[in-house]
């Protein structure tokens, strides 16, 4: 009563799907709402993000805390088992550099390739791939971003799996291939198969009519 | 072991500024390298290759980029007069806040300069709304941080910048009247000698205007 993690989130969002994520790798119970984002956001989310009135919102002992990377890290440091980040601070540095890489530029150049209009989209596909040719350095020969393991930087970039694959099946937009770009790609399906990861991902049959019903609007 | 730490910044950079505040804050000598944008050093290049950008910190040849990844970097390393609280929840808070500014005041900020007319006014109002936020943050509280400068703090510092050029502009852009506690504070961390050395000296002020009208995406982070 009070102790218990509850996170409101929205099935199909990778934001979501990143602190689902983060409390099973860890082993922390929750209880999971979800929201009606598209119709009706229910009062409690909006008495518990009123600044932005979004999902993604975690709590705990009845704190309210948003934004994915800020509730990974407040996750980080309250439970301590399976650590997401390095030990070494420099290395947690590192991680942390590439997870803004993830949310400032890569996502953005991603979102903008699939939006953008005809004329655009050869500019803005070529710019998206720029950011996961850079991406794929920092994997240098690790099998994840974490090492050996799974660790933020991989929790982060999440979107390039089911979200940007079901993305360009919708779309026809081609960003991340085997060909284009062999080890980001194989660390997408290690990623997947993952079981924690596997048992956490929304059904992608499900999430493919969602996206498609999306960007038809 | 003996350390080296040196600090790759542009006088103009708010958040080059905010490192060497940081740097300040917790009494680390350092050596300073002034970047002269246009013609980057090879070891600015080399240090920062995926962005090429202004502010890097390199601790014992070890670099560290972006602004606020470098300040968790420096209250990790070094533990004296610490910038974020201790209780995580109280972290968490710190970050998102600091996280408000840079994703949704800085880009607000900078749309002001490509406005004008009603749009213009629009923008203002959204950097009021924005403002509103941060002062009741500030509400029962000398600083961000509590009774001391901290994380938030330094991230708040582009307020102070924001009042400085808002006085040589004549063109107000923060309500002061509407956020008296953001005022206050303003001019409770001017008073500091520390920030003031990581302001924009004087003589530059009119020639910061300048750059910052001409350039909104800065070549920094």
């Amino acid at each position: 009563m009070g102790e218990e993690v509850k996170v409101f989130g929205f099935w199909a969002s990778p934001y979501s799907h990143r602190v689902e994520l983060a409390l099973s790798l860890k082993g922390v119970p929750y209880e999971y709402i979800e929201e009606d984002i598209l119709k009706n956001k229910s009062d409690l989310l909006l008495k518990y993000n009123p600044i932005h009135k979004k999902v993604l919102v975690f709590l705990y002992k009845g704190k309210p805390i948003v934004e994915s990377i800020v509730i990974l890290e407040y996750i980080e440091e309250t439970w301590k088992a399976n650590p997401i980040l390095p030990q070494n601070l420099h290395d947690k540095a590192i991680d942390r550099f590439w997870i803004k890489f993830m949310d400032d530029k890569c996502l953005p150049a991603i979102r903008k390739a699939t939006f953008s209009p005809e004329n655009e989209r050869e500019t803005a596909v070529e710019e998206a791939c720029e950011c996961l040719r850079t991406l794929e350095s920092a994997l240098n020969g690790k099998r994840f971003f974490g090492g050996d393991a799974i660790g933020m930087v991989d929790i982060a970039a999440n979107f390039l799996t089911i979200w940007l694959r079901t993305i360009q099946e919708a779309t026809g937009l081609e960003v991340l291939s085997v060909e284009k770009f062999p080890d980001l790609f194989k660390w997408t399906d290690d990623f997947i198969s993952c079981s924690v990861v596997k048992e956490s991902l929304p059904p992608t049959d499900k999430l493919l009519s969602f996206v498609k019903a999306s960007l038809s609007q | 072991m003996e350390e080296e730490v040196k600090l790759h910044g542009m006088w103009a950079s708010p958040f080059s500024r905010r490192v060497e505040l940081a740097l300040k804050l917790k009494a680390i000598p350092y050596q300073y390298i002034e970047e002269d944008l246009s013609n980057k050093t090879p070891s600015l290049l080399r240090y920062n290759p995926v962005h090429k950008k202004v502010p890097v910190l390199v601790h014992n040849d070890k670099p560290v980029a972006e602004s606020m990844v470098i300040i968790e970097y420096m209250d990790e390393t070094w533990e004296n007069n610490p910038f974020l609280p201790r209780d995580p929840y109280e972290r968490a808070m710190a970050r998102f806040y600091a996280k408000f500014i840079d994703d949704k005041l800085l880009p607000t900020l900078a749309k002001l300069g490509q406005t004008a007319g009603k749009e213009k006014e629009e923008t203002i109002e959204e950097i009021h709304e924005q403002q509103k936020v941060l002062e009741d943050e500030l509400k029962g509280k000398q600083f961000f941080g509590g009774q001391r400068i901290g994380y938030l703090d330094i991230v708040a510092m582009i307020l102070v910048w924001l009042h400085l050029t808002g006085s040589i502009t004549g063109q107000k852009v923060l309500s002061t009247e509407k956020f008296p506690l953001i005022y206050e504070w303003i001019e409770r961390v001017m008073k500091m000698e520390v920030v003031n050395e990581c302001l924009i000296p004087e003589e530059k002020r009119q020639d910061w205007i300048q750059l910052a009208q001409r350039a909104p995406k800065s070549a920094s982070n």
